[in-house]
């Protein structure tokens, strides 16, 4: 149940792209505000629907929330860092 | 000495990092830029990273090595920048008292450095182009 008005029930959190993902955006960093109770999935969706560019990115690419993988499923919190991977090629 | 940076991996620091008299083999691997018939004419590669994560996740690697070969001591760089056709990107060094440990050890930091560091390569050409390459 969410309390308080219009403001609360919305959180903040901070996007990262890297590598090609960035070069597509356009930015390394974007600052997206969601819904209380959004998913990975949800931040997804809403960064395909509103960056320039971020079409190119897959529905469901590698994820890390505050530098840990995370599922589709992820529900997120305020402040939380969620970073889009392009495929690993280290090494 | 930070798991992944800029500055061109120091590979007697390595070394010595895991010397100890107790160690009968010490393994370095050294993975370099590579200019092959079948890259194309490769001229430098150019790595970006998920600093904070890669280091997180690189120091992980290291303690699972510590967990499955507890004789072995090992060390390991990736440099992340513009590297050179033929220089080290990465380097892992193992030392412990039998070869087999080292070699096991060593071959799995990279193996598993492969698969889990959040780190990207952007290939420069001699002619100019670039390309993102992906595993």
């Amino acid at each position: 149940m969410q309390r308080g008005g219009p403001e609360a029930s919305r959180l903040s959190v901070r996007c990262r792209f890297f590598a090609r993902y960035a070069e597509m955006v356009g930015c390394d960093t974007y600052r997206l505000a969601v819904p209380s109770g959004a998913t990975v999935a949800d931040a997804v969706a809403t960064v395909r629907e509103r960056l320039r560019g971020a079409t190119g990115l897959p529905a469901d690419p590698m994820v890390a929330v505050n530098r840990e993988h995370a599922r589709s499923d992820r529900v997120l919190t305020e402040g939380d860092e969620v970073a889009f991977l392009p495929p690993l090629a280290g090494g | 000495m930070a798991l992944v940076g800029a500055e061109p991996i120091d590979v007697h620091a390595l070394l010595d990092s895991v010397s100890e008299s107790s160690s009968g083999a010490t393994v370095l691997f050294l993975g370099s830029v590579r200019r092959g018939p079948d890259d194309g004419p490769v001229a430098s590669i150019e790595y970006t990273a998920y600093v904070e994560m890669a280091e997180q996740e690189f120091g992980r690697i290291l303690m699972e090595a510590r967990d499955r070969w507890p004789a072995a001591r090992c060390v390991a760089r990736h440099q992340i920048g513009t590297v050179l056709a033929g220089r080290a990107s990465i380097a892992v060094a193992a030392a412990a008292p039998h070869r087999r440990e080292a070699f096991d050890a060593a071959r799995w930091v990279v193996d598993q450095a492969k698969v889990r560091l959040p780190i990207w390569k952007r290939e420069q050409f001699d002619d100019g182009r670039r390309s993102w390459r992906e595993a």
